[in-house]
């Protein structure tokens, strides 16, 4: 039974993109959007074959910013590659290194305090917002909307990076999570400027939906566009916002309850068509529900240690054995999959990147439809490469 | 959610012939394995995911380990002949001695498979693959028909480790360029020679440096 | 030949603007140094900060980010430059007109960065093409691009027209294109361009 609800006995046929003939009429035109374009969010490059405006063909290329992550995850200790784990999707650096963190806590049993998994979940979702709101700000920069959603959208940026860096002494690149909590305790300052951002975040979320939901030319070139069926996206590993717009409720904060989850209250945002405009509204409600979090979190904030006093920093030698430890990031399922043989440094050392897996379904998206979309669609699935390429 | 032994047990009912191992993790998530045999891979997963009671319809990683060949050094106990006086007579006596031998075992290629079931909310069913050795016999099939995820994360491993998936649509380098030879992420890779000197080299740094500078002044770098 | 300073604060307060044309050429290139559109990593993210509201590059006459190299004046290599990413690296900037700048953006254009250790990681993007200014950080600040920016606009200004030390583009001799590397089979061929990039020396 599939998860729409369709019974769909073999999944031969989707194996797969369609076949897309051309129409016979004039020639074909092969294009390489990118390595540099300016909607691939960097170094990303489509090879498209068009048949007039019509996409018959698209292969992603990668590895443009394969910066070897894996590799020198393997040659270093266990707690060096934090501030690598950075630098994988470098809008989301805390999420990074909470799946890390998390990971590695799997693989040795390691406890955490209470105070930590708050803090990790305030950091967590603080960096869901600001994720969430960049994105659509470049989806609408792509849109032709060149600068103005996207200046909005920083602006709440900022106010949040202040608040990293406050707290963690820098604004991209925190490395703030460590094997058994945090680096450092938040001071109440700090806890009073987080209140203060997270109540001025409902009315800037009000304002972006305001100024977008019911845009004519946002609604014409996103409904109906890049649609995405359910039964594919759970089989080619789509996870995240991008799987929950086809209407599969699957969120991992849910599913797998990790840190403290369960013990808030909150709401998993669907979407029905899977087309571009229900993966901006996943987006825009999960911000939403995000700051509910935010506000249970920043309320029940206990007292103690930010850090097990027990866990081991120096000389850190997990006992051999593998975990593979994950998080809903807010790109998807962030996971990292450790194998320990008993040394400082993990034997294998992989990242499951969830902008790189949610691409396996881009050619399906946006075959048929015309050059222009495929911009839009690429920006929907909402992708950074240094995590693509890693 | 069934336990590994329960799951081999399923597999080896639906799939006739399929060798199936369960591999403990002896670390506290306690996240065990099943190394499954390559000719019956494919039949093993698509009973995985279309089981009404597993469904693990969600492919979520796909990764490639690499095991060097490993020489083992064993103590064993050998019983042989040895001559010996015995009451003024040289007669054959036997006598045990220990003796270290030494043998290699090969290394292989090993593709790791993470499943969850969307549909039923468990996981992770953990699947592997191994192959015969590293050098020649890297070929395993491919799960790109089972889960469609498997397809850019195959290449990876197929790029990364040298692992040949069988049956995968579109098996090509995906991370680095065409031209390039050799898998990068196989422990035994050596890097090219592209060092750059520091101004106060040490330890490993130096001497690698001083290697390179010794090529230069041969002649067989041009800096 | 510079004006007097005092004759022409006096001219002007008699409303009479003086100035020479080397004064006027160089005020004009840096006012409005256009950039490339071009990210590469991390850093390209504090790029993008920088234009936005909060840092507002627009005051430095560089708000126009410019899709198409033709119509850029200055490069910004804003990130880690990987073996794969390098030979289109040169040729963006080959495709530049002059004059051209460049700005060394973060620890990994410069040289690496954390990244350096890497088989696939350019160990700086100045093997290949000349660099103007660098800046450290990983990512630079903001604050750090602007500064930055005000380095190259301060290194324009003082820039002559005529002479040996005359910049590049108005030079016959100076290279103009520069050689884009090719794919080997480890390693790009070749390593690095010898007439842009020589090996540091070795202090034993």
């Amino acid at each position: 039974m599939s998860p729409s609800g369709i019974k769909t006995e073999k999944l031969a046929g989707w194996n797969r993109p369609p076949v897309i003939e051309s129409d016979g009429e004039g020639e074909l035109l092969e294009v390489a959007m990118g390595p540099h374009h300016p909607s691939t969010h960097g170094v990303f490059r489509m090879d498209v074959v068009l048949d007039g405006e019509r996409v018959i063909k698209l292969k992603p290329v990668f590895g443009y910013l394969h910066r070897n992550h894996e590799q020198l995850g393997e040659r270093q200790s266990y707690l060096a590659s934090m501030p690598y784990t950075d630098r994988l999707d470098y809008f989301c650096s805390l999420t990074n290194n909470w799946a890390y963190a998390l990971a590695v806590e799997k693989l040795v049993g390691q406890e955490v305090p209470e105070r930590a998994e708050y803090l990790r979940v305030i950091l967590a979702e603080l960096t869901r917002i600001q994720n969430h709101a960049s994105t659509i700000g470049f989806l609408l920069q792509e849109m032709g909307a060149s600068g103005t959603p996207l200046m909005y959208a920083f602006r709440e940026r900022e106010k949040i990076l202040d608040l990293f860096e406050s707290l963690t002494g820098s604004r991209m690149m925190c490395n703030y999570m460590r094997f058994g909590g945090c680096r450092v305790d938040a001071s109440p300052a700090w806890l009073e400027a987080t209140r203060k951002v997270v109540a001025g975040l409902p009315a800037f979320v009000d304002e972006f939906e305001r100024f977008l939901m019911t845009n004519e030319i946002l609604m014409a070139r996103c409904q109906g566009i890049g649609v995405l069926k359910p039964d594919l996206a759970v089989n080619a590993g789509i996870s995240g916002p991008m799987l929950r717009a086809t209407g599969v409720n699957y969120d991992i904060r849910k599913v797998d309850h990790y840190g403290i989850y369960d013990r808030f209250k909150f709401r998993v945002p669907l979407g029905d068509h899977g087309d571009i405009y229900d993966r901006y509204m996943v987006r825009m409600l999960e911000m939403r529900e995000s700051i509910l979090i935010l506000n249970q979190a920043l309320k029940d904030l206990p007292a103690g240690p930010v850090m097990d006093p027990k866990a081991k920093i120096r000389n850190f030698r997990p006992k051999a054995g593998e975990s593979y430890g994950r998080i809903e990031a807010p790109k998807g399922e962030l996971g990292f999959y450790l194998i320990s043989d008993g040394g400082p440094n993990p034997y294998r050392y992989r990242v499951r990147p969830p902008s790189f897996i949610n691409l396996t379904v881009l050619e399906d998206m946006c075959l048929g439809s015309n050059v222009a979309d495929v911009v839009l669609i690429f920006g929907s699935v909402d992708i950074v490469l240094g995590e693509v390429d890693r | 959610m069934k336990s590994v032994e329960e799951i081999k047990a399923a597999i080896e009912a639906a799939v006739p012939g399929a060798v199936v191992k369960v591999i403990l993790n002896p670390a506290p998530n306690a996240q065990h394995s099943l190394l499954i045999d390559a000719p019956h891979a494919v039949a093993v997963a698509e009973f995985l995911r279309d089981d009404d009671e597993l469904a693990l319809d969600f492919l979520s990683n796909v990764t490639g380990v690499d095991f060097l060949d490993k020489e083992i050094a064993e103590k064993v106990k050998v019983t042989r002949q040895v001559p010996k006086e015995v009451d003024g007579v040289q007669q054959m006596v036997d006598e045990t001695v220990e003796e270290t031998r030494k043998r290699v075992e090969p290394g292989y290629l090993e593709a790791v498979y993470h499943l969850f079931s969307v549909s039923k909310k468990h996981g992770p069913v953990i699947i592997r693959m191994r192959t015969a050795n590293r050098t020649d016999l890297v070929e395993l099939p491919s799960l790109t028909p089972i889960w469609r995820s498997a397809e850019f994360q195959e290449r990876e491993v197929f790029d990364l480790f040298g692992i040949v998936f069988t049956g995968h649509p579109d098996l090509r380098r995906i991370l680095m360029w065409d031209e390039f030879k050799d898998h990068p992420m196989r422990r035994d890779y050596v890097e090219p020679d592209d060092y750059e000197y520091e101004p106060t080299a040490h330890d490993d740094v130096l001497k690698r440096a001083q290697a390179h500078k010794a090529k230069v002044s041969a002649g067989e770098v041009s800096q | 030949m510079a004006v007097d300073e005092k004759l022409k604060i006096e001219l002007g307060k008699q409303g009479v603007m003086v100035t020479t044309i080397q004064e006027l050429y160089n005020w004009g290139r840096r006012s409005s140094i256009w950039p490339m559109q071009f990210g590469l990593a991390c850093c390209a993210i504090e790029m993008i900060a920088t234009t936005m509201a909060r840092y507002d590059l627009a005051r430095f006459g560089s708000e126009v980010f410019r899709p198409s190299p033709r119509q850029a004046d200055l490069m910004i290599i804003s990130g880690t430059v990987t073996k794969k990413m390098a030979p289109q690296v040169v040729r963006l900037y080959n495709q530049m007109a002059e004059p051209r700048y460049v700005i060394a953006m973060g620890a990994c254009a410069i040289s690496g960065g954390p990244f350096k250790q890497g088989y696939n990681v350019l160990k700086g993007i100045d093997r290949y093409i000349p660099v103007d200014v660098h800046i450290p950080g990983c990512p630079p600040r903001p604050e750090a691009l602007i500064q930055a920016f005000m380095t190259l606009q301060k290194k324009i200004d003082e820039q002559h027209l005529t002479g040996e030390d005359r910049p590049r583009h108005l030079d016959e001799q100076a290279p103009g294109e520069f050689n884009v590397p090719e794919f080997g089979e480890h390693d790009l061929e070749p390593p690095s361009n010898p007439g842009t990039w020589t090996v540091p020396k070795i202090i034993q």
